[in-house]
């Protein structure tokens, strides 16, 4: 048992805070919540000098090799100091399928231009039926001569709009087991007959419907075997779970920071309001489930990264980090007082987050039946 | 809209205080939860001296011809004392069914027993299913000359075995489902042949009972109510039974309150009284608000309940949160008193083992707000 | 980072595993803390403290020097399989507290004559810290201990000492200045022979019908001087020492692990009328928050032990994992008795109980929880100030 980061870890995880803080501060981070594209191609350019985006792409991909441990470090902190940007969607959602099912040719095409920047991924995975199951994909691909044709709607798909490339998981078999029939599709976002439209949405993060209209991809995009793109998807999703937690344990402790140093200097009745027992015991409680969510992500993350079987610990920390941070940002606003609420106030950035998180990949319910379900209940 | 209680409902309260301190302090409470029987006679006696199980009873039947609302305020003080024994079952479960489905030679023959405290009653409803719902009733009782011959099992039926009469909710139709419809209440001798009752060991000492019938002979004039249409006045007795067990609750939680903060003033830890920290301050006023909450919900739904008013809503919302808010006031109040609370001779374990008695009893919080949110279409 | 155990310890645990089926008669179960109700359980008990000295299992965490393993890690794996499977036989009196106060301020005098007894189970010893006056303010404790020639003179009144009637020895904390301030710098840490006389003991039963706490009244009882450990005055540091050799709490995760892990069993078969409960969304959804928390709970207490393993003191950390194991304790029994509904208010003993799921015994063992050795308040305060850093009220 070690239940430290390494040295190496340590420092990756000082250095982006560093870099962030820089590169992003909170005014930025309104700046990009409002343009167009929503994230900062200059500070995109940036990381991929640091070489995040490659983070989890072998070095022969020009990438870094290294390991989720690794990029749990990443995102917490970049959930700690807020970075609107398809990293989430590029590294975690869009990579791992090509990594893990593409062929060589796929690899060397697309791996090394996400390393440096240059490709921006996604993925296409839910429907208007908004869930996470294989059950859920209805987006139809028939197989006419050398292509695949697709038909139908694709929603909640982050940061298609500025993409290059989505993983389109698309069905091409009906009937019987679910899991069997999925075919995964890497789809250039600018093919004719894609529509992609954003909408606005509380977390500011570029959600899109994305329309498919008879749109022509090529068999020699297939992402591993034809029918059986499910396992693929389904460890891709351990992985991007994995990092949707580790940048809501960064917000989190970044709203217990905030307000531990509010309580310290706020004065009221000629004391700090950190020296009543009710707010005590709140930012205790604050504290409590921030410490929680973090030594739950990590076990899930270390069995991932261990390649054991990790679907109930992952489900656990998914379902425990909604509400973990759920309430620690309503806490948060309730420490701070009137004055977290306000639109200028940093707190409202965290709180919106933390709304936007609990759906994602999950929400606390689904996590929990997953759970029932390991348990064989 | 009159939020008040009247002077005379205030007086009965007053009564009932003065009354259960004297002859129930906690001292017997403790002794009963370890006795067979449950209840002493004398107390008993006196209960009835004073018109208790007439309360709600009509005046043309030895009662005090009080209303329900009434009886709920004499619950609520009956909670605060944790008092033992059958009052309950002899008068909610027992006479209030007799008053509502008997017929006029039955509630002459009944009704003035149970006013006079003569008679012991209960209802026996719930079998190994443990739940309310109608379907789940399965003992059986089959015509045979002019008898009934019942058989099965009771389960959780508090008080049967002092019981001299047992309400038994039969089925006497098969097939049609297991519904609503089929469904006959009976009027049974507790010492009927055939009848066999094992008390159960239960938290907080009260006598709950097995009852197993062996080819129970009951005539057929012990019939309460129309054959096969029993189950609108268990539903309708269930109502009433419910509120009153809200109001029984709201007692005890108000009893752990007073306990808790009157503690919480005397008890010095670091040189002060621990009513002092904001901690304890905040969970005396989070326990407040709960059986303030609690009263008023409660009484919501007795007030339409004793008028005769559609109170379905009322009551599941007032069951749903009572259980919750009991539950919560007793933890909290443990909490305050700390290790002096966990000891078997205080009496906060008195309240914390009635509240989760008086959890599942009627239906858990689940279960009404299973009916609420069937109240509002869902 | 690495969360496994070593595949030592993995195979230790299943050689603590495979003794208790092997040695503890099945129906035997403890309640929390390793407590026994009666006498011929106690007897049991004390036999297998010494079959667990003779495996060298009693003292393994103790440093090698003092006849240990420094096996930190291992004696967690030990209290979590053991009170996971209601076993009794684990001294915490004696070997994880007194013992390691005695390797840290006692006397080479002290500790040979102690130090044997203790490792072989042969010696009990009980706690007398709480007094009525004195709870979560441990400090303000008024037994007085008064010298007189080569002694100690000793009167006051303690609660909530465990085991009292069965002990042999008893660690003590006695007030030597009673206006010292801060309050705790006028304490003794005192050694009591309980064949002494003037001591009188009476039992304290707890609302959950527990029978190991008494009251101890102390009468002009006569302590020998060389019985004091550590410096006079200076004994809150000898029980800081006492009380921080094994902060996991383990012991009450694994009491409440068991407890989950036995509705999740109930769950899954049909009760009476034939229904499932785990066919019940909301009972599903339960339970998985039930074995949520206790998968954390493990984890919390893990990363204390770890720590310890370390060499490190961790402090609100310890705070942090009693804190959320106590009331994940509570959790269970309530949501237990939620999900058990009427059959839940039985207790064992009744006709109709379930053997297996005690809810009714475990909701009022719960209740101790978050008060006993540092209320869920006390422990909030302690991850506020000094986790948090933030001032005092």
């Amino acid at each position: 048992m070690d239940l430290d980061f390494t040295e190496e870890q340590d420092m990756l995880r000082n250095s982006a805070r560093d870099f962030l803080s820089t590169e992003c501060d909170k005014a930025m981070v309104r700046q990009i919540e409002e343009s167009e594209e929503g994230y900062s191609p200059e500070i995109w350019r940036k990381m991929a000098e640091l070489g995040w985006q490659g983070l989890l792409i072998p070095e022969e991909y020009d990438g870094m090799g290294m390991g989720l441990m690794d990029l749990v470090v990443i995102f917490e902190e970049i959930g700690r100091n807020i970075l609107p940007s398809p990293f989430l969607v590029t590294v975690a959602l869009g990579t791992p399928p090509i990594v893990e099912g593409g062929s060589e040719e796929q690899k060397k095409e697309i791996l090394p231009r996400v390393s440096s920047g240059e490709a921006i991924l996604t993925l296409a995975l839910t429907e208007p039926s908004a869930g996470y199951t294989a059950d859920c994909v209805e987006l139809k691909a028939d197989a006419q001569g050398d292509s695949f044709v697709l038909n139908g709607t694709k929603l909640f798909v982050e940061f298609a709009s500025a993409s290059d490339y989505m993983v389109v998981v698309a069905r091409t078999k009906s009937g019987g087991d679910p899991e069997n029939g999925i075919t995964l599709l890497l789809v250039d976002s600018k093919s004719p007959g894609i529509k992609i439209e954003p909408f606005a949405t509380t977390g500011m993060d570029k959600q899109c419907e994305v329309v498919f209209d008879n749109v022509s991809v090529p068999k020699g995009n297939i992402i591993g075997e034809l029918d059986k793109g499910w396992p693929i998807m389904a460890k891709t999703l351990e992985k991007a779970t994995v990092a949707k937690c580790a940048e809501m344990v960064g917000g989190m402790q970044a709203v217990l920071d905030m307000s531990v140093a509010y309580a310290k200097e706020r004065v009221q009745y000629g004391r700090p309001i950190g020296s009543f027992q009710a707010i005590q015991h709140m930012l205790a409680d604050m504290y409590l489930r921030v410490e929680t969510s973090k030594n739950i992500l990590y076990q899930a993350a270390w069995m991932v990264s261990e390649g054991l079987p990790a679907a109930e610990k992952v489900a656990i920390a998914k379902g425990w980090c909604n509400e973990a941070y759920k309430k620690v940002t309503e806490d948060g606003v309730e420490v701070h007082g009137a004055i977290g609420t306000t639109r200028d106030h940093d707190m409202g950035l965290y709180y919106r987050r933390s709304k936007a998180a609990e759906p994602t990949f999950g929400d606390t319910e689904s996590q929990r039946e997953l759970v029932a379900q390991q348990l064989g209940l | 809209m009159d939020l008040g209680f009247s002077e005379e409902q205030e007086m009965l309260r007053k009564t009932a205080r003065d009354f259960l301190e004297t002859e129930c302090p906690t001292s017997l409470v403790k002794e009963m939860a370890e006795d067979e029987q449950g209840y002493t006679s004398e107390l008993w006696g006196k209960m009835a001296e004073l018109g208790w199980m007439g309360l709600a009873l009509p005046e043309e039947h030895d009662g005090m011809g009080m209303s329900f609302l009434d009886l709920a305020v004499l619950l609520e003080e009956m909670g605060r004392a944790c008092l033992p024994g059958p009052f309950f079952s002899t008068v909610v479960l027992g006479g209030l069914t007799i008053l509502e489905a008997g017929n006029e030679e039955q509630k002459k023959e009944f009704l003035p027993k149970i006013a006079a405290g003569e008679a012991i009653l209960t209802m026996a409803l719930t079998e190994p299913s443990a739940s309310y719902d109608p379907a789940s009733i399965t003992v059986k009782a089959v015509p045979d000359k002019d008898d009934y011959v019942i058989s099965g099992t009771k389960l959780f039926v508090e008080n049967a075995h002092i019981a001299d009469y047992l309400i038994c909710v039969t089925r006497t139709k098969d097939g049609a489902g297991k519904g609503e419809d089929g469904i006959t209440l009976f009027l049974v001798d507790g010492k009927s042949p055939g009848i066999t009752t094992t008390l159960l060991k239960t938290i907080a000492g009260d006598k709950q009972c097995e009852i197993t019938f062996d080819n129970v002979r009951v005539p057929q004039k012990n019939m309460l109510g129309e054959r096969d249409k029993g189950w609108p006045v268990v539903a309708k007795i269930l109502q009433k039974a419910t509120v009153a067990k809200c109001a029984e609750m709201i007692g005890g939680a108000q009893a752990a309150l007073d306990m808790s903060v009157a503690y919480a003033k005397e008890r010095i830890q670091f040189g002060r009284p621990i009513g002092s920290f904001q901690a304890i301050q905040h969970h005396c006023a989070n326990m407040v608000t709960d059986v303030d909450g609690s009263r008023f919900i409660t009484y919501q739904a007795a007030w339409k309940v004793s008028e005769g008013l559609p109170a379905v809503m009322e009551v599941s919302m007032a069951k749903a949160w009572v259980s919750e808010a009991y539950r919560r006031v007793t933890q909290l109040g443990h909490q305050i008193h700390g290790g002096i609370g966990f000891c078997m001779d205080h009496d906060m374990p008195l309240y914390f083992k009635r509240a989760k008695a008086a959890e599942p009893t009627f239906g858990s919080a689940d279960w009404h707000r299973e009916i609420v949110a069937r109240e509002l279409g869902l | 980072m690495d969360f496994s155990f070593s595949p030592d310890e993995e195979k230790f645990r299943q050689e603590v595993h495979d003794f208790v089926a092997r040695e503890v008669p099945p129906g035997l179960e403890t309640g929390v803390g390793g407590f026994v109700e009666s006498e011929d359980e106690w007897q049991f008990a004390r036999g297998m403290t010494q079959k667990l000295a003779a495996k060298g299992w009693l003292s393994m965490a103790w440093p090698k020097e003092y006849g240990g393993q420094d096996a930190h890690m291992k004696s967690v794996i030990l209290n979590e399989e053991m009170n996971y499977l209601g076993a009794p036989g684990l001294d915490f009196g004696g070997v994880g507290m007194l013992a390691p106060a005695l390797m840290a301020h006692g006397t080479e005098e002290q500790k040979k004559r102690f130090l044997p007894g203790i490792a072989s189970g042969d010696v009990l010893w009980c706690q007398g810290w709480s007094e009525p006056g004195a709870g979560s303010d441990l400090p303000s404790l008024t037994t007085r201990a008064v010298e007189d020639g080569d002694d100690f003179v000793i009167n006051g009144q303690k609660v909530w000492t465990s085991h009292a009637q069965h002990a042999n020895w008893c660690f003590l904390l006695v007030k030597t200045d009673p206006d010292a301030e801060p309050k705790h710098r006028g304490i003794s840490f005192l050694l009591v022979d309980f064949k002494a006389p003037g001591i009188t003991i009476s039992p304290l039963i707890t609302m959950a019908d527990e029978r190991a706490f008494s009251e101890v009244f102390y009468d002009n009882v006569r302590v020998p001087k060389e019985n004091l450990v550590g410096e006079k005055n200076r004994g809150w540091r000898v029980a800081m020492t006492a009380a921080g050799f094994e902060r996991s709490g383990i012991y009450r995760i694994a009491l409440a692990r068991r407890n989950v892990d036995r509705l999740i069993q109930y769950a899954k078969e049909p009760q009476p009328d034939g229904r499932v409960p785990a066919k019940d969304p909301l009972v599903r959804q339960n339970l998985a928050d039930l074995y949520v928390e206790g998968e954390i709970s493990r984890i919390l207490a893990y990363r204390v032990a770890w720590q310890q393993a370390q060499g490190l003191q961790p402090e609100w950390e310890a705070s942090m994992a009693r804190l959320f194991g106590c009331e994940f304790q509570q959790h269970v029994a309530h949501t237990g008795m939620e999900i058990m509904g009427l059959y839940g208010l039985l207790r064992e003993n009744s006709k109709w109980a379930n053997t297996e799921c005690k809810m009714a015994r475990q909701s009022l063992l719960a209740v101790g929880a978050t008060i006993a050795a540092g209320t869920s308040e006390v422990q909030r305060n302690a991850i506020a100030m000094r986790g948090l850093g933030l001032p005092r009220g």
